[in-house]
């Protein structure tokens, strides 16, 4: 019994996480009964949304799931899979443009919050980020980008590049699911059309298929830092690898045919509001 | 022409980021890992069962090994490599250690491993320790280690690293080789080592 609890114990404690999750879902959770009171209920799917996400980023950054993740390339994309796109995604679902207000303390917001968000250094580099061409440039970049074999190497190495890495992968998730997810109505400042958000779902495909496959259908074995560390039980490389790129290629692209069906329903029922006849009074 | 001018600098900005990113080829045949792992430090015990730590290896220059002494092909041949690796590096060879950790502590007695590291020379010494201690160095050094199922004599396998992880006189982490590198890469990155 107490091993098995040994694996719910984080491997590398991070204050960070912890911090990171406790504060997503505390504030989440204080917006979300305050939205109820003040009479603009959010409903219970986007609340169970939410925190699933933020339970699943801790989980697989603070269990035993992250030794296996040290030790295991098939895991460690399954890490990345929850990091760059599951847990984030649900996390956008649950509408915390609308909660999250609600939940930080009004004090705090008007003190630190509105002035940071307000100065220019800030909004200039949110705008640089979430522009329409870095976003998924970004998005895809950063997945290429670790999984360079010399930089995967150093990055299962080393405890600090480990944690840059992914916090690198979730921060970004953040935000690009936050612009392909945003909900805000028509004409909401810095939001994007939603045929543009299509466009941006589509071009993300090709190349996670393309780092996916290569890494499923390679002939020998690309990652050597898993041979060399040990991996966290015996498997053969190239089945680590290919699993490894199945997890690469298929539920990440999943996510993407997933959020296009929710912009296309979203930019449907809009639709429809906004072409409905006006009632007509005689 | 004012935005003309913020984009040549951005250009600019990113380029200057982009060229100092850039790394002068690195003058090491074996992976050169300087501030990536953290300094040497360990509680294990030796052969005779003395308490052994890094502080009893200040001043030389470590090769850390993890395995086994029922390892039946690779932690032998990985420890000869070493053995003649450390000779051709002639007079350097002096204050060079070569330190094998037993992942295998229930088979691994104290016995077992002062023959064990006898065997190989002068320059090997074999420790193991607790699970608690094992456990602390491989996680510091993050690589594995486990158990395979026993047969029916009770033998079983044991999964551990390839790394050879050597450090520098002040103890400090510098380079990793692996299972594909030969006697002869090893010698001549602990000469220049040596000759730092």
């Amino acid at each position: 019994m107490t091993s098995d609890i040994h694996y719910l114990l984080p491997w590398e404690f991070s204050p960070a996480v912890l911090l990171f999750c406790l504060l997503a879902g505390g504030l989440y959770l204080r917006g979300w009964r305050r939205c109820r009171r003040s009479g603009q209920p959010v409903g219970y799917w986007p609340l169970v949304s939410y925190l699933t996400g933020v339970v699943l980023i801790y989980l697989v950054m603070q269990t035993g799931f992250d030794y296996l993740a040290q030790h295991m390339l098939w895991i460690h994309r399954l890490q990345h899979l929850v990091l760059h796109h599951l847990g984030p995604f649900l996390m956008m679902l649950g509408l915390p443009g609308t909660v999250l207000p609600y939940g930080v303390p009004q004090r705090f917001t008007a003190a630190v919050l509105a002035p940071l968000w307000h100065s220019a250094p800030v909004r200039l580099l949110y705008a640089l980020l979430q522009n329409a061409l870095v976003a998924p440039l970004l998005f895809v970049g950063l997945i290429y980008f670790w999984l360079l074999p010399d930089i995967h190497f150093t990055a299962m190495l080393s405890a600090s590049r480990y944690q840059l890495m992914n916090w690198s992968m979730l921060l970004d998730a953040l935000l690009f699911w936050w612009l392909i997810l945003d909900p805000r109505p028509r004409h909401a400042a810095g939001r994007l059309g939603y045929g543009a958000r299509i466009v941006i779902l589509t071009l993300v495909v090709p190349p996670q298929i393309i780092i996916g496959a290569h890494m499923a259908l390679a002939k020998d074995s690309l990652y050597s830092v898993y041979n060399v560390c040990g991996r966290a039980w015996p498997i053969s490389p190239l089945v680590d690898q290919q699993i490894a790129g199945l997890v690469t290629w298929i539920p990440a692209c999943m996510m993407s045919v997933i959020g296009v069906l929710l912009v296309l329903r979203r930019w449907i029922s809009e639709n429809r509001e906004s072409s409905l006849p006006a009632p007509v009074v005689s | 022409m004012r935005r003309h001018c913020n984009r040549l600098w951005g250009m600019a900005l990113l380029l200057i980021l982009v060229a100092g990113c850039e790394r002068s080829p690195s003058p090491w045949v074996l992976h050169d890992i300087s501030g990536l792992m953290p300094p040497l430090e360990f509680t294990l015990h030796d052969g005779s069962g003395q308490t052994r730590s890094e502080k009893d290896y200040r001043g030389d220059r470590v090769l850390l090994y993890f395995g086994y002494t029922h390892c039946p092909d690779i932690c032998p041949t990985t420890l000869a490599k070493l053995v003649s690796a450390v000779h051709q590096t002639g007079k350097a060879a002096e204050r060079t250690r070569i330190l094998f950790v037993s992942v295998d502590p229930a088979r691994d007695t104290t016995d077992v491993l002062q023959h064990y590291g006898q065997a190989f020379g002068p320059q090997v010494t074999a420790l193991s320790g607790t699970q608690a201690q094992l456990r602390a160095l491989s996680k510091r050094y993050r690589v594995s280690y486990g158990y395979g199922k026993a047969d029916a004599r009770g033998r079983y396998e044991v999964s551990h690293s390839s790394a050879v992880f050597i450090f520098d006189r002040h103890g400090s982490a510098r380079l990793l080789a692996t299972g594909a590198d030969s006697a002869k890469k090893i010698s001549t990155d602990l000469k220049r080592l040596a000759a730092e």
